[in-house]
């Protein structure tokens, strides 16, 4: 260890790359195992295509966790509020949505997607002040009180919906698949890669290159300091709430496009898949979150196709064998 | 004293209550003739065991655990498969106890050692995982659990309710294998809720609300925190594997709905917050209230939605709708969380307003 002089830059922190190098291995790994490389190619690319719809829903989850501690268990009722938002926006336009053009396509979907995310962030505000705020600080309540969240909003949207399944047909124009030589990679996967890609590095922009990023990090790290330095840390916690719930509605419209449906329990059968996503990656890590949100999609697609019967319980393992590794995810941001 | 492991009720209101359901729990047969009577008294038995189980885990140590439902299936499933398998006799019976609370127990340390290792904030996000993995896999196996079907089975000849063990003629009721079944079920869960309140008023127990009030102290104090934690875990699964079993027995069937779905997870929930987190007894109350309500407040809800339907009020008959049933639960879960965290048995043994007692960490 040399002495630093004043004028030195800080040393970089060590950057701990074997979570990154963790998907990328496995899916090598995988490609013996499956054999056909187109087959493996198309595999991929909808394991690409799924932990990005998963990680746009989970990063909302692991921030809050991160920066203020609690643990939303109500989460998943922003993915479903965002998907059936889109049927209304979707239902008086089908002729748009059938229409075979790209641009008149995504003049619904944008609207859709957009307003989706609005009300979202808006039950997001209402949750955080109804709910979350009255029992701050005290996790056996946070957990109970937003359970019950989950409930009333999934059984209001029964009540508002019905209790059929809403069809959510594709846009014309991102139906059927690229095709390379004889490699199938579908449309809309492609598209939804790109959106959570461009979400990733937004949030990643936002973290790593603006004040704002700076205070949720440093709150994420220590909140108090963060406190005693004088800012409103709650306001903050408030804006990222926001912010993570609306994030959570557009995953929610985007993995509704993908199933092609929309169904009120969607919310349940989320909630399990973006906590295992988050467990795996680190509470309040976002990098975690998107390592964890691919390793999982590539285990259900993998999995999956190779031994199907496993596909049940793949997550559960997962989790096991990152959790033996790590105990704490991937990436341990926060000192709890 | 003895009896209830010196923590009697500790209020005259609440005494009298307890007495009053468990009276008229016990005589149902007699008082309220009819099957739904004796069905909802066997349910308030069964649940009330079940939720003084998962008070052990939530009241008593603050850890929330979303798998109770598991172990409760793990004890209905394997009644079932057994008696199913191998035809209605005891040794089925047997066989399905022997293997049925064992597999619980294991699994709860497994879970336990694992997340209670890892980070406890960590175990509500792990175990509800693990009990929705649970779940897919009980209706897939359909060769064993019979698919989202479940598994229908006779009982041994002594529980049916064709077998007429004292005639009309004595005592003006027959008694038949039916009531013989209810009454086991009732005296096996007043037995494991003693025992409950054996286990919580033990130098055990107190290590469970130490570490409930402060995990570091107790720590810091010697104990060693996982073990206990563990141990609690696997107490609270074998009594939810017990209640499974009776459960199983009454019903004559085990499936998905009636033991592992989610929302009988959230039922429980909802009862211990009502009944009164950290009071064993506040289980008995809170399955009472809740069950009764869920069997008559239910066509209550029909009635006012069919009038707001016929008075053409928007919205409301839907949201009266008796399928909507858990959306006025869960609004009331919010608000006894918030206003009521220490339930029933908490009100009153203190009156309005007080402070002690329940978890709130």
């Amino acid at each position: 260890m040399t002495e630093l002089a004043a004028t030195d830059p800080l040393p970089k922190p060590k950057r701990d790359i074997a979570p990154i190098l963790l998907p990328i291995a496995l899916a090598l790994l995988m490609i013996p195992l499956i054999g056909s490389p187109s087959t493996w190619l198309t595999l991929t690319a909808a394991s690409l295509a799924m932990g990005m719809m998963i990680f746009i829903m989970a990063s909302g989850l692991t921030l809050v966790f991160g920066l203020m501690d609690v643990l939303n268990f109500g989460h998943g009722a922003f993915i479903a509020v965002g998907a059936y938002v889109a049927t209304l926006v979707f239902a008086p336009f089908v002729a748009s949505v059938q229409a075979d053009s790209l641009w008149v396509n995504l003049a619904v979907l944008a609207p859709a997607a957009l307003l989706s995310m609005a009300v979202s962030g808006a039950l997001g505000l209402v949750v955080e002040r109804v709910l979350i705020l009255p029992v701050y600080g005290q996790h056996l309540k946070q957990i109970l009180m937003t359970t019950g969240g989950l409930i009333v909003a999934e059984q209001t949207l029964y009540a508002l919906w019905g209790p059929q399944i809403i069809p959510m047909p594709l846009p014309t124009s991102l139906r059927g698949s690229f095709i390379f030589g004889d490699v199938a990679i579908a449309k809309y996967r492609v598209l939804a890669t790109l959106i959570g890609l461009a979400v990733f590095i937004a949030i990643q922009l936002v973290l790593n290159r603006t004040k704002l990023g700076l205070l949720i990090r440093a709150g994420v790290e220590n909140r108090e300091m963060v406190e005693a330095l004088g800012y409103r840390i709650r306001r903050l916690f408030l804006g990222v709430f926001m912010t993570g719930s609306a994030l959570a509605g557009l995953g929610g419209v985007m993995w509704a496009l993908y199933r092609e449906q929309v169904h009120a329990s969607m919310s349940d059968e989320l909630t399990v898949l973006i906590f295992v996503v988050v467990i795996i990656g680190g509470l309040g890590s976002i990098g975690g979150c998107f390592i964890g949100a691919i390793l999982v999609a590539m285990v259900a697609n993998y999995g999956g196709f190779l031994v199907p019967k496993l596909a049940l319980v793949s997550n559960i393992l997962l989790m096991v064998a990152i959790l033996m590794w790590r105990p704490r995810g991937l990436y341990a941001v926060t000192s709890r | 004293m003895m009896i209830l492991s010196g923590d009697p009720p500790r209020s005259r209101v609440l005494t009298l209550v307890l007495l009053v359901i468990i009276l008229a729990l016990a005589a149902t047969p007699f008082l309220f003739p009819g099957a739904k009577a004796l069905n909802v008294a066997a349910k308030i038995c069964v649940f009330a065991a079940l939720v003084a189980s998962y008070d052990l885990l939530l009241g008593y140590t603050g850890t929330v655990s979303f798998a109770h439902t598991m172990f409760y299936g793990i004890g209905s499933y394997a009644i079932a498969i057994a008696l199913y398998g191998m035809g209605p006799n005891w040794g089925a019976v047997a066989t399905g106890i022997v293997v049925g609370l064992p597999l619980a127990a294991l699994l709860a340390l497994a879970i336990g050692l694992f997340s209670l290792r890892v980070a406890a904030i960590f175990f509500a996000m792990i175990t509800l995982a693990v009990a929705s993995a649970f779940q897919v896999l009980a209706s897939q196996l359909s060769w064993l659990t019979g698919g989202e079907d479940g598994r229908s089975f006779q009982l041994p000849e002594l529980l049916r309710p064709g077998t007429v063990l004292i005639s009309k003629s004595v005592f003006g009721f027959e008694i038949n294998g039916r009531i013989l079944t209810f009454y086991l079920v009732f005296a096996i869960s007043a037995l494991m809720i003693l025992v409950l309140l054996r286990v919580v008023n033990s130098p055990f127990g107190r290590v469970l609300q130490a570490i409930r009030e402060n995990r570091f102290r107790a720590e810091a104090l010697g104990f060693r925190t996982v073990f206990h934690l563990t141990y609690a875990n696997c107490l609270a699964a074998l009594v939810a594997a017990g209640a499974g079993i009776l459960n199983a027995l009454w019903l004559r069937y085990a499936g998905p709905d009636t033991s592992l779905s989610f929302s009988i997870m959230l039922d429980i929930l909802l009862m211990v917050v009502i009944g009164g987190m950290g009071t064993i007894y506040g289980a008995i109350i809170g399955a009472a209230i809740f069950i009764l309500a869920q069997n008559y407040l239910q066509s209550l809800m029909g009635v006012a939605s069919k009038a707001a339907s016929e008075a053409g009020l928007p919205l409301l008959p839907g949201l009266l709708h008796p399928d909507r049933w858990l959306l006025w639960l869960g609004l009331l879960f919010i608000a006894s969380v918030y206003f009521f965290p220490t339930g029933v048995v908490g009100r009153l043994r203190h009156g309005g307003g007080d402070k002690s007692a329940g978890a709130s960490h």
